[in-house]
């Protein structure tokens, strides 16, 4: 959308210079990674053990997460949208909460629900496995915090689609299962693209909830943001490395989805 | 195809008793407001209803809108815009678990039967109204429905791809077997599509007839005024009728006195003077002259008497009478030109 074309009014000082403060106050920490990145060493530090194998293991949760997020968080962006569900406003408030809390609050929660010791903690352990300190553990706690990104972008396309599009394809003798996947479905396409781009980096970031849950056992549940932390220590050049590829993943993902993403996020 | 049916849209209940045979087009009208799309909804069972509805002998109030088989074009068609003409008049089909090719090639056949044959592989985004208007039509009628629900098919378009769809229109659905309901706001597209007239005004049908009957006596201001009539609501008395926004009027033939009627006038059976008019007329009134419009050769001049009235004059006498310049002006109406319909 093109801004209406506004009469120039001359740029006030006490405007600009805050304006231009928050710029460089988000630019510059970026400016510094790049500089101090050593980008010679990068495929040698990127082979080595610890970093190879985060890399994997973010690769393989986050993607997982990604696509947990997709079948369960579609349905409800869906059902958010288009029923009269009592409780709607309270689960679509619930269904934020996890983008506001901070994040090692999610993970203390996911471990009293699902910890040895947690709510279903034993019910886990009669089945033999529990999630927490495990792969699972990590899938799980990004999961959790990518969720709300794709049901609210999904929720927010579905909303805003003509209903009369659904009910065509009702009296033309489509049930609702079939609605939703030939009509529904691709005309938020887009959107689930954009949600599931949110999501994925989300995952990918993933810090607080994975320590506190899953721990960070290195080729078990040490992903990529808990490798960087613990590089800093040990290898800061790797650790500089690590963030580089991060940043430059979040760069891609940004530039990919500009024209998706909904308006706040552009 | 009969229903008598209460539909609920929000606060609003729409109440009508509606009926066809197989091939009959009824024309659905009212002014903006009084139910119609409402009403159309209920029938293709997408909006809460109570009552019934029978369609070949078959009871389907009760069924959800993919068990009705009725077709539904919404107003300016809605196509599926992910899919292309072909793709979108195949649906239905498809939904019913005809295979791929012989649902295509029905849906083929259903597109050049509309004239939009050679557009089968275009995109929704990549036709024009009319075009798509016709691709709606398909996509509703190859199923072979009992009952087709259009709500103002023809709304969208412009003046000339209007006449263009209102003819195929008329070609399809009158060679069809099916029931079809037509939602319409001219006059023109119900006389020339219709064989029946449903008027519907605050939720409730107020006249049911056919063309030539409700075109004749119209019950509604409404649909006079559409028609092109004066048309004043009031109570017989006198003789005449006591205008409801008041003044009152004189016809030939009247009604028992307290009757709930409506006066209608044609516009050309007014005259206007600039003097007081000397002679027989029964009806004076007098007032400003509030708008003057040119319609070819005549020109239709609306005049704030009390009750208001419209009238038609050649565009000479509106040269002579001086309308441009304002003041008021005296109309005449013989009470054997207005004639009165009890509600």
């Amino acid at each position: 959308m093109t801004a209406p074309p506004a009469h120039r009014t001359r740029t006030p000082v006490s405007l600009a210079v805050p304006g231009l403060l928050a710029v460089t106050l988000l630019v510059l920490p970026l400016a510094a990674l790049l500089l101090r990145t050593p980008w010679a060493d990068l495929p040698a530090l990127l082979a080595r053990e610890p970093v190879r194998a985060a890399l994997w293991l973010s690769l393989r949760t986050s993607l997982a997460a990604l696509a947990l997020s997709i079948v369960l968080g579609v349905p409800l962006a869906w059902l958010l949208a288009r029923t009269r569900l009592p409780g709607r406003a309270f689960v679509r408030a619930l269904v934020t909460v996890p983008l506001v809390l901070p994040p090692v609050v999610g993970g203390v929660a996911l471990l009293l629900a699902f910890g040895r010791r947690g709510l279903f903690g034993p019910l886990l352990e009669a089945t033999g496995t529990t999630p927490a300190f495990t792969i699972y553990g990590v899938i799980l706690a990004q999961t959790f915090v990518a969720l709300p990104f794709l049901v609210l972008t999904v929720e927010g396309a579905v909303a805003g689609l003509d209903p009369r599009h659904e009910q065509t394809a009702a009296t033309l003798g489509a049930g609702p299962v079939r609605v939703f996947l030939t009509v529904t479905l691709p005309m938020v396409g887009p959107s689930v693209v954009a949600g599931a781009g949110l999501a994925w980096a989300r995952a990918l970031g993933e810090f607080g909830a994975t320590i506190t849950f899953a721990g960070s056992l290195q080729g078990t549940t040490q992903t990529l943001p808990l490798a960087v932390y613990q590089l800093l220590i040990d290898d800061p050049p790797a650790a500089y490395a690590l963030s580089a590829v991060l940043l430059a993943v979040s760069l891609a993902l940004v530039l990919s989805l500009r024209a998706r993403l909904p308006r706040v996020s552009r | 195809m009969k229903a008598d049916l209460a539909v609920t849209a929000g606060s609003f209940t729409v109440r009508a008793a509606i009926s066809g045979a197989p091939g009959q087009v009824v024309a659905l009208v009212g002014p903006n407001g009084a139910g119609k799309s409402t009403l159309l909804r209920g029938l293709a069972g997408l909006a809460p209803a109570r009552g019934s509805l029978e369609l070949d002998g078959v009871e389907l109030s009760g069924l959800p809108p993919e068990d009705r088989g009725i077709g539904w074009v919404p107003q300016a068609g809605l196509l599926f815009p992910h899919l292309s003409a072909l793709d979108n008049t195949a649906y239905g089909l498809r939904a019913h678990g005809v295979r791929r090719g012989d649902a295509r090639r029905q849906a083929q056949d259903w597109l050049e039967r509309l004239g939009v044959g050679h557009l089968a592989d275009r995109l929704p985004a990549q036709l024009s109204g009319g075009q798509a208007q016709r691709v709606a039509l398909a996509r509703a009628l190859v199923g072979d429905p009992a009952l087709v629900l259009l709500d103002e098919p023809l709304g969208a378009l412009d003046a000339s791809t209007r006449d263009d769809v209102r003819r195929t229109l008329r070609t399809v659905l009158t060679a069809s077997r099916a029931t079809s309901i037509v939602v319409t706001h001219d006059p023109v597209d119900a006389v020339a599509l219709a064989d029946r007239m449903v008027v519907l005004e605050d939720g409730a049908v107020l006249q049911d007839g056919s063309v030539a009957e409700v075109t004749a006596s119209p019950r509604s201001p409404w649909v006079a005024e559409l028609l092109g009539q004066n048309a004043w609501r009031g109570t017989a008395g006198g003789d005449g009728l006591q205008v409801a926004g008041g003044g009152s009027l004189s016809a030939a033939e009247v009604l028992p006195a307290g009757v709930a009627a409506l006066a209608l006038a044609w516009p050309g059976s007014v005259a206007l003077h600039r003097d007081r008019p000397v002679g027989s007329p029964r009806n004076v009134l007098i007032g400003e002259v509030l708008e003057a419009t040119a319609l070819g050769s005549r020109v239709r001049v609306r005049v704030a008497s009390t009750p208001p009235v419209t009238a038609e004059v050649t565009a000479a006498s509106a040269a002579e009478l001086r309308l441009a310049d304002g003041g008021p002006v005296w109309a005449t109406l013989k009470a054997t030109e207005v004639r009165l319909v009890a509600l």
